[in-house]
């Protein structure tokens, strides 16, 4: 196999997903058959006007909602519609998350909040979850910080340390929500750059929803989306 | 240090005034619920060894008379079958024991039987220099109902060695020694129907029991057979025995075997230990509400939390954690809450129990104590423990299937209920 090859191997893949939001005459079809494809390297960004579906394909991508109709694979696995301890077995295997918000647990330092995915999964002893920890934050520009609490840290700081969280696990596919949406230029910029460099150079899949061209722009691919569907890519 | 543990105790220790208002009452409500119970039972227990020493654990009194009936029934060929059917409702009851020498050879085969006494019990009158009293008298052998009764530590003036040397000697009751206004040494007429004899004072008792102390007097069987004119037989035989509660069995084998009426003592003081039992029933729930309204504070306390850690719950499921782990994370937090409230409520506990031991509460009646009586029994620290955690889990359970319900995607936008 090839590098190119390797490169272009393919760690999400979506299959006409449908998906309903709200109830009777309040109901809307946010989806309308998105199909997509992340292969693995890559950085793609959804852009679109709000209320098209951008977030709500992400949440679908991500198993933190279900699809009404349509597949899901992830790393070449198909994820069954209905079973909630697949999805979370899936979710915790090959799927990162930065949302807008850091959401960090605010009871836990930098290095443990990072440590949480680890300790779920067990692949790793204690002292190896730290190092790993400790690692990623010094790649995310921490290293001085491990020990703080998230109250301690700035908000960009604090982005960064779930990115961090995001990749602890070394999931195949990489999903961000407005990951700058919260924070000043420099401090968008300072996470853009961190997020996108070390799932390049963990070959991992980033799909990132974002209002911000300029940030869109600086994707592999660019997904524009309307009335719950993709318009080009 | 599992990750759900880790989690549980740092949402606890975020809420450390809540979690220590719902630990003060699980301290409080196990301290008081084994305190009282060790109370209450410790004065049961004072009253059970009171009875058990004066009254024995059985009482075998009055021969069961035959009650069958015979009844013949007929066929059409002429031939006729005769059987007996027995009528337990309508037994009748001949008054004492006519031979106690079998009736003792023959229980002392149970196991659990320890010692016999025979007993020859009447109405006397006794008189003394300036008055006289009424009291039953019971007539012993000495060495024999010093096996089955706690006489010989309950006297307080005079000794047992007196008295078994005094063929005409009699013990009394302090309080009715107090009535008659007579001590250790001094003489007093007792009669009975149409004889009487003048007895020397041998020692005074002190059961506790007032009914007891002013009432009952003993004697050296021969003397009251003579005095009550009862050459043969006993009025009872009492019976004590190893493990006082297999007495209800034992008192069924003995009516079976003797087919003389058998009495177990928690037959005979069935109503008070009914009290006792009620008593200890309305304490413990009395004193469980405490434990109860901790309960609702850590309810309130969890629900709390799941309401402030929605996000938090759904970044851990985001994360790879479980509907379970989730569920886990508070049912962690009651246990925390529960096990270190219960350990300090169980030292509580003790600590109250031994003080309250210590505290003068001079007491007369049903029985005599200087002190506050009380029970060590690891049983109410189980009770305890049982009762609290019962409470605890259900008011974890609830907040916890709460949690483990939130839909990530749900609470990440924002739209959760």
């Amino acid at each position: 196999m090839s590098d190119k090859a390797v490169d272009r191997e393919i760690a999400l893949e979506c299959r006409d997903l449908h998906k309903h939001l709200g109830e009777g005459e309040m109901q809307v079809h946010v989806l309308r058959g998105v199909n997509l494809k992340l292969y693995r390297g890559e950085i793609s960004a959804i852009v679109g006007p709000s209320g098209c579906g951008k977030s709500t394909l992400l949440y679908l991508l991500g198993l933190l909602d279900r699809q009404d109709s349509g597949s899901i694979h992830v790393m070449n696995e198909l994820v069954p519609l209905d079973k909630d301890g697949e999805h979370t077995r899936i979710r915790g295997e090959n799927i990162g998350f930065v949302f807008q918000f850091h959401f960090l647990l605010p009871e836990f330092s930098a290095t443990e909040n990072v440590m949480l995915p680890m300790r779920k999964l067990g692949r790793l002893s204690p002292k190896e979850m730290e190092f790993r920890a400790v690692g990623l934050l010094e790649e995310v520009g921490l290293g001085d910080k491990t020990h703080r609490l998230p109250s301690q840290l700035s908000g960009g700081e604090q982005q960064r340390v779930a990115i961090a969280r995001s990749l602890a696990n070394m999931p195949g596919v990489l999903l961000a929500d407005e990951p700058t949406g919260n924070l000043d230029v420099k401090n968008s910029l300072m996470v853009f750059e961190s997020l996108t460099r070390l799932a390049k150079e963990k070959g991992q899949a980033v799909l990132i929803v974002t209002h911000n061209p300029e940030l869109a722009n600086k994707c592999d691919r660019i997904l524009r989306m309307r009335d719950g569907l993709f318009i080009d890519s | 240090m599992s990750s759900n543990f880790r989690i549980a105790i740092r949402f606890l220790l975020a809420k450390k005034r809540s979690m220590l208002m719902s630990l003060a009452g699980i301290v409080f409500g196990v301290g008081f619920f084994i305190s009282t119970q060790a109370q209450l039972s410790g004065y049961q227990d004072l009253f059970v060894e009171t009875i058990l020493g004066t009254d024995g654990a059985i009482r075998i009194e009055d021969r069961i008379q035959a009650t069958s009936v015979f009844v013949e029934a007929g066929s059409s060929k002429g031939n006729s079958t005769n059987f007996f059917v027995s009528d337990k409702n309508n037994r009748r009851f001949v008054e004492g024991v006519e031979h106690p020498e079998s009736v003792i050879e023959a229980i002392m085969e149970l196991s659990n039987v320890e010692a016999t006494s025979s007993v020859l019990k009447g109405s006397v009158q006794l008189q003394s220099a300036l008055r006289e009293d009424s009291g039953q008298v019971f007539g012993i052998v000495v060495d024999e109902h010093m096996a089955v009764s706690a006489l010989e530590d309950q006297i307080v003036w005079g000794s047992i060695t007196d008295f078994r040397q005094a063929q005409m000697g009699i013990i009394l009751g302090v309080k009715m020694a107090a009535r008659l206004d007579v001590a250790v040494g001094d003489s007093l007429i007792v009669r009975a129907v149409d004889q009487q004899r003048r007895l020397k004072i041998s020692a005074l008792y002190e059961t506790g029991v007032s009914e007891i102390d002013k009432k009952r007097v003993f004697m050296h069987i021969n003397t009251a057979r003579s005095l009550l004119k009862k050459p043969h037989g006993v009025s009872f035989i009492q019976v004590s025995v190893f493990d006082r509660t297999r007495t209800l069995i034992d008192s069924d084998l003995i009516e079976n075997m003797t087919n003389h009426f058998s009495t177990p003592w928690q037959e005979r003081e069935k109503s008070l230990l009914e009290l006792f039992k009620i008593l200890r029933i309305s304490s413990a729930i009395t004193v469980s509400t405490i434990i109860i309204v901790s309960g609702l504070g850590m309810f309130s306390m969890l629900v709390m939390i799941v309401m402030e850690k929605t996000r938090e719950i759904a970044i851990l499921r985001s994360m790879g954690y479980t509907r379970g782990d989730i569920s886990s994370i508070f049912l962690w937090q009651g246990a925390i809450v529960l096990v270190v409230g219960t350990i300090i409520g169980c030292c509580l506990g003790v600590l109250m129990t031994y003080g309250i031991s210590k505290l003068p509460m001079p007491s007369a009646g049903l029985f005599t104590s200087e002190f506050f009586e009380v029970n060590w029994s690891y049983w109410h620290y189980i009770q305890a423990v049982v009762a609290a955690t019962f409470i605890v889990m259900i008011a974890s359970l609830i907040p916890a299937r709460r949690a483990a319900r939130l839909v990530p995607g749900d609470v990440i936008r924002g739209t959760a209920a």
